[in-house]
């Protein structure tokens, strides 16, 4: 739509691509710094003393941060299958069905995006805690929190940008492709699995990516849904970093970095970028960066 | 070569016409209706139930717990229902904190504007070639894990850091802005800007470009083009990037804790505080309910603006 | 040999939508091997007749048969039908070859079967050679014969096409309609094609059915239903025509609102307000007074010509109403002007009296 307006060679011009690159510079230096000092042979964090990969080898052989890294991937997994398959269907019952108490569902289903991840932090902590005074109290179990309630708390708000992701992407589809699949002697379960899922297997990927990233970068809500015990990578780095930064935080934040940059990249790809689609995710994807 | 010579379709069913088919009538279909809506009723049910249970239950007990009292030893005491610790958010510790929060909120808002306006014009301007390959750089520190990000920037600024190298070079002295309020603003900023770009430049891209030409033509200055033409033409733009910037700022709570030192800067951090350290859940579960009543009012501001077709 | 029984047949068919009836108790006899088209503006029930036919759609109320067999409450996938959509409803990833061979496997066919099968229908619809092409990269025209051949290779008992020309361009548009009438009398199925566009549907098909607002306005060859419309809608619907309100006031006699009185051979008694439509090509312009003796005719002043290039429109008026005439652009014609005064004539048996 938009034209080049500013005349080439114009002061505007030039402003405007300074600016653009002084943005660029601003989203990219602390990046790359953070990279090059996890490289770096000094005991401070932010001083350039020559090379070596000593604060990775710490890294692996820090059992509790190996310890958190692997409840990270298994939370993350989980929790991914588990909202993929809720969410895809609940797409699928709000794009291509009409039953009663639909409306209810679809705002019930938006509000884990809008909610400020304070708030559902709180309400997960309160929640889990009446939880298991209950459970005590009238079964005498002594359960406490960890790997499950931390997977819970992730499904809780994965099913939500699942569904958005899978639902944009049905309604994009011509509903005409499962009429005609149903014309051509297929049964509903039939249209589904040879037209339907075919073509918002994007929708579905994509929407698996990011339930990935949002469980990996999770701070908030999980460390009030984790116990002492067990916790995730970011909840234990956060930890860290209140007690004092070390260079070997630095190396975790950049492992978590390359997985996070790694997901980017995948999901971008399964997507196709399109100008103008960038938007449309923008709104399902509100929450979960505002920690 | 004509079709009719393979064999002709099986009959309409099992059965075929020995079957008893039936003429439709309304009541075959409303019983179909209710069967397709029966259908769509039971695909929503698991992840329904699921956001009843995880979700709705645990927001009731949000709301309760507000209403609760604290008792003496940090315990809440759920039986007796007050308003109590909503009538605290007037107290002068709150109040500071609720203001302080709203104006870093607003300034970090304001300066997204500033700086995000003239790059996503800038991008929306380029040929789409260059335009996606500038948006996916944007994407890119977007989806990058957030606490990372914030820690880089504990590490610029910190004490032996790049920053206070960079502004002892300069003949600054070296300058210390980490756990002040503008390193918070400074996270915040470097945080949220995408959210500020990515709507922005989805309205001004729409703009059609022979509109800024005729201002020019119809002898407007650069500067009147733009305040006349380009602003109020990609004001859904402004208002949503402004709001997805504005509602995560608020409520935000892992930068104040990395950037501003854990000292209770923000409403995120001083809800925490209740739950973590100071034990008074009542407090804090209203707290957490007022800073979601204010974030679906600005959503709901958002969808009413269109922010769904941007 | 074609069937006696009829292909499709719809009695007393309605289909609402809430409070909206969008087929209204419609009476619809297709015969085996017939080009059938359903005809009318858009909105006027004609493609929901085709769902209901295919199935995508349960009537309210009515029967529905295809060869005798009531078809009324079946699903879709259980009818001897195949549906050509709007937009092709081409699978984007699936190429040509597994867009035809889909209703096969769906139905089970023996795998040996389904490749000479698909290996036919491409052939039938000239497409070899872009099997392994996926949607996107065919041309419109190419889609449309990928779908026609995905539907044919089922060897449906009736084939309904829903506005299958409406997204070609004119000159590949007029190119397909002698195809498709070929390619029917070739397989020898029933189509059922839905149009808005009347000139597609007298060049194309054996009968037509004229509807609006869900309603069957008339069936009828299509020479029928351009010469003889049994209402105001299908005579304005069907080309041009001239209306003219009035009243039968004797045998074959009409008193037009203006006052001027016309011969115009009905069976409307006297007294029926009726509307009478006239044919520009079937009006003739002479000189005052000119008018051949077996003709009826009016007097009146030429208002405006309109040049069309193969043909020129006179506007002729009298008495506040208006007659259009065209006449063919050959060398020698009718040189008349506009304000010259003129006599429009045509045969008595050219026009249509309809009742309101």
């Amino acid at each position: 739509m938009m034209g080049a307006t500013a005349r080439p060679g114009s002061v505007t011009a030039w402003a405007l691509s300074g600016t653009a690159w002084l943005v660029y510079a601003f989203f990219y230096a602390p990046i790359v710094l953070l990279v090059l000092f996890s490289f770096s042979d000094d005991r401070n964090v932010g001083r350039w003393g020559g090379v070596t990969l000593s604060w990775y080898e710490q890294f692996i052989d820090h059992s509790q941060l190996q310890n958190s890294l692997w409840v990270s991937i298994r939370v993350a997994l989980l929790s991914t299958v588990i909202s993929v398959v809720l969410g895809t269907l609940a797409a699928l019952a709000l794009e291509r069905f009409r039953f009663r108490g639909q409306r209810v569902f679809d705002a019930l289903l938006y509000l884990p995006i809008i909610i400020p991840d304070v708030t559902m932090a709180v309400m997960m902590l309160l929640f889990f805690s009446e939880g298991i005074r209950i459970a005590e109290l009238l079964f005498g179990l002594d359960l406490t929190k960890g790997f499950t309630t931390i997977t819970i708390s992730h499904i809780a708000f994965n099913i939500s940008f699942v569904s958005v992701v899978v639902r944009a992407r049905l309604s994009g589809m011509n509903e005409q492709l499962e009429e005609a699949a149903l014309d051509l002697y297929a049964n509903r379960w039939r249209s589904f699995r040879y037209v339907t899922l075919p073509q918002i297997a994007p929708g579905i990927a994509g929407g698996a990516l990011l339930a990935l990233t949002l469980s990996l970068d999770d701070v908030v809500v999980t460390q009030f849904a984790s116990g002492p015990g067990s916790t995730t990578l970011p909840v234990f780095v956060f930890g860290m970093i209140r007690r004092g930064v070390t260079p070997l935080i630095n190396a975790v934040s950049v492992i978590m970095l390359a997985a996070s940059i790694a997901l980017v990249i995948l999901s971008l790809a399964t997507q196709r970028l399109r100008a103008g689609e960038t938007g449309w995710s923008l709104g399902g994807r509100l929450r979960r960066r505002s920690d | 070569m004509t079709l009719t010579a393979v064999p002709p379709p099986s009959g309409p069913g099992p059965g075929g016409a020995g079957a008893a088919l039936l003429e439709a009538t309304p009541e075959f279909e409303r019983a179909a209706a209710r069967a397709d809506s029966r259908r769509g009723f039971l695909l929503s049910l698991p992840a329904y139930v699921y956001l009843l249970l995880f979700f709705a239950i645990p927001f009731g007990i949000v709301v309760i717990y507000s209403v609760a009292t604290r008792n003496t030893i940090g315990g809440t005491d759920l039986a007796g229902w007050n308003l109590d610790s909503y009538r605290r958010l007037a107290e002068p510790i709150v109040r500071d904190i609720l203001f302080r929060s709203l104006w870093i909120a607003v300034l970090t808002t304001l300066i997204c504007l500033v700086v995000a306006y003239p790059f996503s014009y800038f991008i929306a301007t380029r040929t789409p070639t260059v335009r996606n390959i500038m948006l996916v750089f944007v994407m890119i520190p977007f989806w990058t894990n957030f606490l990372v990000r914030n820690y880089a920037w504990r590490v610029i600024l910190g004490s032996d850091g790049p920053f206070a190298a960079v502004t002892e070079a300069l003949g600054l002295g070296r300058q210390e802005i980490l756990f002040t309020h503008s390193a918070v603003i400074l996270g915040l900023v470097y945080g949220f800007l995408p959210f500020m770009v990515l709507p922005l430049y989805a309205a001004i891209e729409r703009i059609d470009g022979s509109l800024i030409e005729a201002g020019r033509d119809l002898y407007a200055s650069g500067a009147q083009t733009f305040r006349r033409v380009l602003l109020p033409l990609s004001m859904p733009g402004v208002l949503a990037g402004s709001i997805l910037v504005f509602v995560p700022s608020l409520g935000a709570y892992v930068t104040p804790q990395i950037l501003g030192g854990g000292k209770s800067t923000m409403l995120g951090s001083y809800i925490v505080v209740q739950f973590l350290t100071a034990r008074n859940w009542p407090l804090g579960a209203s707290l957490s309910f007022v800073l979601m009543t204010v974030m679906l009012t600005a959503t709901l501001i958002y969808f009413r603006a269109g922010g769904r077709n941007l | 040999m074609p069937s006696a029984v009829p292909a499709v047949g719809l009695h007393q068919i309605t289909k609402r939508f809430g409070d909206v009836i969008a087929v209204d108790s419609v009476d619809l006899e297709i015969a085996d091997g017939e080009f059938f088209a359903l005809l009318g503006p858009s909105g006027c029930g004609k493609t929901t007749t085709l769902r209901l036919i295919a199935g995508l759609e349960f009537p309210t109320t009515g029967s529905l048969r295809i060869f005798g067999d009531e078809v009324g409450t079946l699903p879709p996938n259980r009818r001897p039908v195949n549906t050509v959509f709007q937009n092709y409803a081409l699978f984007p990833h699936m190429t040509a070859e597994e867009n035809v061979a889909f209703g096969l496997r769906m139905r089970k066919i023996p795998k040996a079967e389904v490749e000479p099968r698909v290996r036919d229908a491409i052939a039938l619809v000239h497409m070899e050679g872009m099997e392994q092409r996926r949607p996107d990269q065919l041309s419109g025209g190419q889609q449309q014969r990928v779908a026609l051949a995905r539907a044919l290779v089922n060897s449906p008992k009736v084939l309904l096409l829903d506005e299958p020309l409406g997204a070609l361009d004119l000159k590949l548009r007029e190119a397909m309609q002698l195809e498709l009438k070929a390619l029917q009398r070739e397989v020898g199925i029933t189509f059922v094609f839905v149009t808005h566009d009347q000139g597609e549907a007298l060049a194309m098909s054996d009968r037509i059915g004229v509807m609006d607002g869900g309603r069957l306005l008339q069936v009828g060859a299509p020479e029928e239903i351009y010469a003889r419309p049994t209402n105001r809608f299908v005579a304005d619907f069907i080309g041009h025509a001239n209306l003219l309100d009035g009243m039968v006031t004797g045998p074959d006699r009409v008193t037009l609102t203006n006052g001027v009185t016309i011969a115009a051979p009905s069976d409307i008694q006297p007294g029926g307000r009726v509307t009478v439509s006239l044919r520009p090509e079937q009006a003739f312009l002479h000189r005052q007074g000119g008018a051949p003796e077996h003709h009826a005719s009016v007097d009146g002043q030429v208002e405006q010509v309109t040049y069309l290039g193969n043909a020129l429109i006179y506007r002729v008026s009298f008495q506040w109403m208006h007659i259009d005439v065209r006449e063919e652009n050959r060398p020698g014609g009718a040189s008349v002007g506009a304000g010259d005064d003129v006599t429009v004539s045509w045969e008595p048996s050219s026009v249509a009296v309809v009742q309101d």
